[in-house]
Formats: C-alpha cells, sequence, structure tokens
C-alpha cells in the first residue's frame, strides 16, 4: 500500500521537477542520445499549450506528440504519435548518436507556444528501482547492489562502445593518411604529365610554323 | 510492523535516488540561434550546470543563466565548456540559455548536463528519516555507487572530446578528398588552357604580318 503511494509520488516527482523548453507549434525539436548497444533509454514528457487569455500554460489533452527516433544508420526505430502527456522507452541495436525528435500534430493556425518537459534518460538510469524492488522484494542494500550492478553493467558498455568508436577515429585517420599520401603521388604524376603534355604539344606547335 | 517499516525505508530511499534529478541532452544550434531551457527550483538546493560544446565552429557558445527575478546568475561568451555550481536563493524557474547569435555560419552541437540537488545530502537525508543507521554495509555500497558515478561522469567528458576529435577527423578527410580532387581537375585545366592561351599568343600575331 506504502509503496503505491511511493511511485504515485514518484510519478509526481518525475513529471513536475523535469527541465522544460518552448517550441512553435510547427517546430521540430531534436536531441542526441550518444549511446551504446543494447542500452534502454525512456523519455518522459508533458506538453502545455499557451493560452493567451490566461496568459500562463495550460493542459490540452488533445495536442498529440509525434516521437520519433532514428538509429546511427538512419533508420527509424520509434516513431508514434502520442498524446499530451507520455513515455517512451526504446532499446538500442547498433551503438552510436541516436536522434530522438519531437513534434506536435496540431496544425497550428495561429503558430502558438508549445511547452515541453522533457526528461530522458539512458541506460541504468532509465530503471525504475521501484518497480524492480517491489518485483524482486529486495530490501535496501539488495537494492542498492542491483543498482551497483546495473552501474558497472553500463560502464562495461560504454568502454565496449569507447573500443568501436576508437577503432573508427582510428580508421578515419589512417583513411586521411592514405588519401594524403596517395593524392601526393598522383598529383606530381598528373602534374609530370601535364609538363610533358605541354612540351610535346608546343613543340609539334612551333616546329609546324616553323618558329624554330 | 517491522517489514512496513522497511517499506518506508525502501520508499525513502527510492524517492531519494530519485530526487537526484539530472537530465543530460544533446542538441543542435543552428546558426544565430537562441535556446532557452527552464528548471523548476525549491529555495536551498544545490545544482549544477554543466555544457560542452560536441562540435562547430571555434566550440565556443554563449550562456545566461537567470534566477527567477531575472538576477543574472551566470553570464559568459564563447566558453567551450564550463561547469556552474550555484545555490537557489529563491524557489521559481530558473532559466538558462545558449545562444549561437554571434555566429553567422557554423552549426553546434551542444552538450548540457544539469544536476539538482546533492547526491550525498539527499541519500543521507533519507536513512535518518529510515529506521535504522547504516551498516558497514550499506556504507560500502553507498561510496561505490558514488566513485561508479565518478567514473561515468569521466566517461561522458571522455567520450565528447573523443567525439570532438572524431568529427573534426572525418571532417579533415573529406576535406582532403576534395581538395585533391578539386586540384587535380585545376592542374590539368590550367596545363591545357595554357597550352591554348600559348598557341593563340602565336596564332595571332602570325595572321596580323
Amino acid at each position: 500500500m506504502s509503496l503505491k503511494l511511493g511511485l504515485g509520488l514518484l510519478a509526481v516527482f518525475a513529471v513536475t521537477e523535469a527541465l522544460y523548453f518552448h517550441i512553435a507549434e510547427t517546430e521540430k525539436k531534436c536531441f542526441i542520445e550518444e549511446i551504446p548497444d543494447e542500452t534502454m533509454v525512456t523519455g518522459n514528457y508533458k506538453v502545455q499549450l499557451y493560452d493567451p487569455n490566461t496568459k500562463g500554460y495550460g493542459d490540452y489533452p488533445n495536442i498529440g506528440m509525434h516521437v520519433e527516433v532514428k538509429d546511427p544508420e538512419d533508420k527509424v526505430i520509434l516513431s508514434k504519435l502520442y498524446t499530451a502527456e507520455g513515455r517512451f522507452t526504446f532499446t538500442s541495436n547498433t551503438p552510436g548518436e541516436h536522434v530522438i525528435c519531437l513534434y506536435s500534430n496540431s496544425t497550428a493556425w495561429y503558430g502558438a507556444q508549445l511547452r515541453v518537459h522533457l526528461d530522458i534518460q539512458a541506460g541504468e538510469h532509465a530503471q525504475d528501482y521501484a518497480q524492480i524492488a517491489q518485483k524482486d522484494k529486495l530490501n535496501e542494500l539488495q537494492l542498492r547492489v542491483r543498482q551497483l550492478l546495473d552501474q558497472v553493467e553500463q560502464i562495461v558498455k560504454e568502454q565496449n562502445y569507447q573500443r568501436y568508436r576508437e577503432e573508427r577515429f582510428r580508421q578515419t585517420s589512417e583513411s586521411t593518411n592514405s588519401r594524403v599520401f596517395y593524392w601526393s603521388l598522383a598529383q606530381v604524376l598528373v602534374l609530370a604529365i601535364t609538363g610533358y603534355w605541354q612540351m610535346r604539344h608546343l613543340r609539334g606547335f612551333f616546329e609546324a610554323k616553323k618558329l624554330v | 510492523m517491522k517489514k512496513m517499516l522497511k517499506f518506508v525505508t525502501c520508499i525513502f530511499f527510492v524517492i531519494s535516488a530519485k530526487l537526484v534529478n539530472s537530465i543530460e541532452l544533446t542538441f543542435e544550434l543552428p546558426d544565430n540561434a537562441n535556446q532557452c531551457f527552464y528548471e523548476d527550483f525549491k529555495q536551498g538546493k544545490d545544482s549544477i550546470l554543466e555544457f560542452q560544446v560536441v562540435t562547430g565552429g571555434q566550440y565556443d557558445v554563449d550562456l545566461i543563466l537567470e534566477d527567477p527575478n531575472g538576477k543574472v546568475l551566470y553570464k559568459d561568451t564563447k566558453k567551450q565548456y564550463d561547469s556552474i555550481n550555484f545555490k537557489t536563493e529563491i524557489e521559481g524557474t530558473y532559466k538558462a540559455c545558449f545562444s549561437n547569435e554571434f555566429s553567422t555560419f557554423s552549426h553546434k552541437i551542444v552538450y548540457m548536463d544539469w544536476q539538482v540537488g546533492d547526491e550525498q545530502e539527499n541519500f543521507n537525508k533519507a536513512i535518518t528519516q529510515g529506521t535504522h543507521a547504516m551498516s558497514q554495509l550499506e556504507n560500502y555500497a553507498v561510496s561505490i555507487g558514488d566513485k561508479l558515478r565518478t567514473v561515468d561522469d569521466y566517461q561522458t567528458h571522455h567520450r565528447l572530446r573523443e567525439a570532438t576529435g572524431r568529427k573534426r577527423a572525418e571532417y579533415l578527410n573529406e576535406r582532403v578528398m576534395m581538395w585533391s580532387i578539386g586540384q587535380t581537375a585545376l592542374v590539368i585545366f590550367i596545363g591545357i588552357a595554357q597550352v591554348y592561351l600559348l598557341r593563340s599568343f602565336f596564332s595571332d600575331k602570325r595572321s596580323r604580318y
């Protein structure tokens, strides 16, 4: 019973304490999450519409929010229309930059301002420990250890991802290096060929014109 | 009864874990753009705002942090990264505005981490409100957790630095490629043009005589 209360409280905290920003009704706002693979990302959001009468932001349940998530290969892995308040979750398959875009479905007759409360958490931050504690009947210490375990796991994933990125970085550098090298060779060649062709062509021309 | 108390501690713990509200966002800041973020605070909360420019231009951005009365808590221009610690004096909405208005063409990616509340403090508060003092083991668990959070933090910073370097390298790679192609075309074009220009000089003179 009290745990339920706690969960309820938690939900309240999650929404009211979140960061917010303003967008125009038709504007699309994107955020980038650079995450390793197999990482869970959750987002909580709430949209409010500016009301010119009250000069404040009020809840309008009619507004819908499109949430679109693209993976590093530009493939859409989540595209959904939610209500004014919602929660989205996805798990990454490929490591890299995931782009999360939010935009409203309103047709914007008068371009009103929207206030978007947003909270995005990745990795072990995305875990809902209240639920875990309830489900697995863990005491405080067990829950703590469970959290530590998740933290370590996330760090391992991150380090693995770091190796992946380092490899990519190195490949880019090596590619630049070899391009510069081959280009310098190619340039010498191009210059030599051009020079040779110029000489031959002009000699032939002058001889034909009887200048030499 | 004991079980009930345990539940209560558990809830306090869980809430405390969530009270540490930290949000990390990486967003794009187009040229001449301005992006503001707001957060509601209670009085006397510790907060840390960190930012770092990942890519774009000279890796700099303007930031203004204002309290609910519009008092400027932090203002700096063309910073690459910074970490701002502040304690909220009054309750209300705090506003942080990132601006790229000085830049006319460079598009930027900015990372921001806004942390609310001191983690250790929140945790201790939760414990004292609970039913028992922390055992040695729990103390260890807490300190391991803190250390791991630091590790995570360092990893994030390292990741951002690496991203800056990597993107620069990718850009360089592309530019080397473009420049090579461009220069090859230019050399060949000039080579041919020279010859024809020279030919035309002689042909003209001859025809005039």
